[in-house]
């Protein structure tokens, strides 16, 4: 029996049947993007974007743990009551999100999907909560600034000029605990991205270099569930920034489908234009800091009933890229819809 | 008078070549390591073929200090090195030039390290 006939629908889509619901989100942001439009509607603004470690990698790993802590007790449980953790970072080896597990008492997968880690854990997420494995899950994913700086450009030691069209990658972190029982949008399905290389060697130019894997998802999306971008209140990339959306748009136009009515971007969304960051917010914590709170939080007032989250990565290294190799990228799709007053048919337990 | 006439112009020559530089960044995808490249090699160009002593001349520290400067010294270290050791002048020439320059930045790099944290912009 083939694996296309368990699905419910598509190629690259999975629907959930047991409605796996966010019960709980958390969002930490660094002091830039606390003073970004966004600022009021984060859990934990930092002082400084050391969080008072020693270096800026301990510093991102506090935030994940953090993260982890402060989306359990808003929840109202208690850590005993996770089952999994599902987390990734843009560190070399993914330590942010491998250290900050190493203080808890949970089972832990490390994923890497570069800036679409938050749609991707809570993708995979939803696969162990849906398929009655593992009660309540979290997945969280998390940037910071300077450490990305130092990994995939120049240390901020060296004191270099970024170019106009570089994104500023977002200092933040993200949590959401996904759960079998309780109160919370669910997700509905998730469609599962391909890599996508349409030749981009510019690293300052990432925006263009997942746009392409984004236009996939998103036709691929709109295929496997018979929708239309007129469906959604409201179709949320990750950080394409300000060009990248651009381009997605014209390809989505290429493919039949005008988003532009319904489209927003995360990076566009957590700086203004004042805070200089060229062309908008980037990495994972910038999808994770707006989802899990301003996002959610109109999910649940009612001022969106049904969004689509997609999340893109760019999938290069430090040595791809010396290496001459162009930037790949991914986009994982998931349909968030607002919780209308039904529970699930499982007993609320804790 | 004079005085301030030299002023004006050093700071003016420098300045102009910061401003191409700044160009290049902005205007073109030219890494920052390549601009410094691209002005250390103009450096050595100009004192090959003879022009930099002249330009220096009047430009003083608006060319000296400039990462032009350094391409210069290089360029006079190695052919000053040739002329007395011979071919080995090529290695040892360039670097003897610039020795003190290069262990200042090496030195208080370090020493700035030591006091200093690195920390992010802020808006």
């Amino acid at each position: 029996m083939s694996n296309k006939m368990d699905k419910e629908k598509g190629n690259q889509t999975i629907y959930f049947k047991n409605k796996p619901r966010i019960i709980c989100g958390y969002s930490i942001a660094g002091p830039k993007e606390g003073k970004g439009p966004l600022g009021k509607d984060f859990d934990y603004i930092l002082d400084n974007d050391t969080y008072t470690e020693k270096t800026f990698e301990m510093a991102e790993r506090k935030m994940v743990e953090e993260a982890v802590i402060g989306v359990i007790k808003k929840a109202g449980l208690k850590k005993e009551d996770i089952d999994m953790m599902l987390s990734g970072d843009l560190l070399n080896q993914i330590i942010s999100s491998s250290y900050a597990a190493r203080a808890f008492d949970m089972t832990y997968l490390g994923l890497f999907g570069a800036c679409s880690t938050m749609a991707e854990s809570l993708a995979i997420g939803s696969l162990i909560v849906d398929g009655g494995h593992f009660k309540n899950v979290i997945c969280t994913t998390v940037s910071h600034f300077a450490t990305a700086e130092r990994q995939f450009r120049f240390p901020l030691e060296l004191g270099n000029q970024r170019p106009p069209t570089s994104q500023w990658t977002v200092t933040g972190a993200g949590a959401s605990i996904l759960s079998s029982s309780g109160r919370g949008p669910y997700i509905e399905c998730a469609t599962f991205g391909k890599v996508m290389d349409y030749g981009i060697t510019d690293v300052n130019n990432m925006g263009a270099a997942m746009a392409p894997a984004a236009m996939n998802t998103l036709t691929a999306h709109f295929k496997d569930t018979n929708t239309t971008p007129k469906d959604y209140d409201l179709i949320l990339t990750g950080d394409l920034g300000k060009f990248g959306s651009e381009v997605l748009k014209e390809l989505m136009l290429d493919e039949g489908y005008n988003i532009e009515p319904v489209h927003d971007d995360c990076g566009k969304m957590i700086f203004d234009q004042r805070q200089n960051t060229m062309m908008g917010g980037s990495g994972c914590g910038c999808s994770a800091c707006v989802l899990n709170s301003v996002i959610l939080n109109r999910i649940n007032s009612g001022a969106y009933k049904k969004i689509l989250f997609m999340a893109t990565g760019a999938l290069l290294s430090t040595t791809s890229t010396q290496q001459g190799e162009s930037i790949p990228g991914v986009a994982h799709a998931i349909v968030i819809v607002k919780d209308e007053g039904e529970t699930n048919s499982e007993k609320v337990e804790k | 008078m004079e005085m301030f006439l030299t002023y004006l112009t050093v700071f003016l020559i420098g300045g102009i070549i910061c401003f191409l530089g700044q160009i290049l960044i902005i205007k073109t995808k030219i890494t920052a390591a390549r601009i410094l490249l691209i002005f250390l090699l103009l450096g050595v160009f100009l004192q090959t073929i003879g022009v930099y002593e002249e330009i220096s001349s009047f430009a003083k520290a608006g060319i000296n200090v400039p990462i032009i400067g350094f391409g210069a010294s290089l360029a006079k270290g190695v052919i000053g090195a040739v002329g007395s050791k011979g071919i080995l002048g090529i290695f040892s020439g360039g670097l003897e030039a610039t020795a003190a320059g290069i262990a200042a930045a090496v030195g208080f790099a370090f020493l700035f390290a030591l006091i200093f944290r690195a920390r992010s912009k802020n808006d």
